[in-house]
């Protein structure tokens, strides 16, 4: 059969290194997937927050909800 | 053992229609004379189970037999033709055959999209025949007034709807 000789193929620890290539892979990503949640979802999230809170005047938005007749138990 | 009986269970029905559908058979003298084994109790190998529980070909002629006990001795001194017969005997399909690829996913996408097609049918049925009528509050003018409910107690203010809204100018902001 061997007319042209192949290359003797790997035998072993294949899924050792199936395994290994995974779990570095996977690690990897979860840690990216983590940056990406951290700095596009929570900062900016919390960012938000504190523009909102900043120059918020509850007394200002509780008359003007009042003003626009939601409340039940206050005209 | 049990996904492997399951798995082969599933490769008859699915393989088996592959194989009526027209695919060469692969050729070979070994073939047309050694009787088949029974389809049903010989299961052809698959990639993840590839050394089938029998030969392929169980009942040998004379020729094959003598092949066979020529295997028994040393190897290096079969010709090429007569391990590939040997192979034909033992497996149904090489690797390349077993692992070819098929047109089902055609078969499957379009039933799929068959059924959806069909569901929407039935739906579009139903909406004229059965459902009862829609409730008042449904109507555009009873929609527009819960919106301006809702931006007048300025529902989620921070991030969500009533941040879009722009209060100076009463419209959304751009």
């Amino acid at each position: 059969m061997a007319s042209c000789a192949l290359a003797k193929p790997q035998m072993r620890g294949l899924l050792a290194r199936r395994l290994r290539f995974h779990i570095v892979g996977a690690f990897f990503v979860a840690v990216g997937v983590a940056c990406a949640c951290k700095f596009g979802v929570a900062e900016q999230r919390k960012e938000a927050y504190a523009d909102f809170y900043r120059n918020d005047d509850s007394m200002k938005d509780f008359e003007e909800m009042r003003r626009a007749g939601i409340f039940q138990s206050t005209k | 053992m049990f996904s492997r009986a399951a798995r082969s269970w599933v490769l008859r029905t699915t393989g088996g229609g592959l194989g009526t559908r027209g695919t060469h058979s692969p050729g070979g003298s070994a073939r047309s004379q050694g009787k088949m084994a029974s389809y049903y109790t010989n299961h052809y190998a698959q990639r993840s189970y590839p050394m089938p529980d029998e030969p392929y070909c169980t009942e040998l002629t004379a020729e094959q037999q003598a092949l066979k006990e020529k295997e028994k001795g040393s190897w290096a001194q079969l010709s090429q033709e007569e391990k590939v017969a040997l192979y034909r005997l033992q497996f149904r399909e090489s690797f390349a055959e077993m692992n070819r690829r098929s047109s089902e996913w055609k078969t499957v996408m379009g039933c799929v999209f068959f059924f959806i097609g069909l569901t929407g049918l039935l739906i579009w049925w139903q909406r004229v025949y059965v459902f009862p009528e829609k409730p008042v509050t449904l109507t555009d003018e009873r929609k527009a007034q819960q919106l301006q409910r809702l931006l007048d107690m300025k529902s989620n203010p921070v991030q969500g709807l009533a941040s879009r809204w722009d209060y100076e100018r009463k419209e959304w902001k751009k």
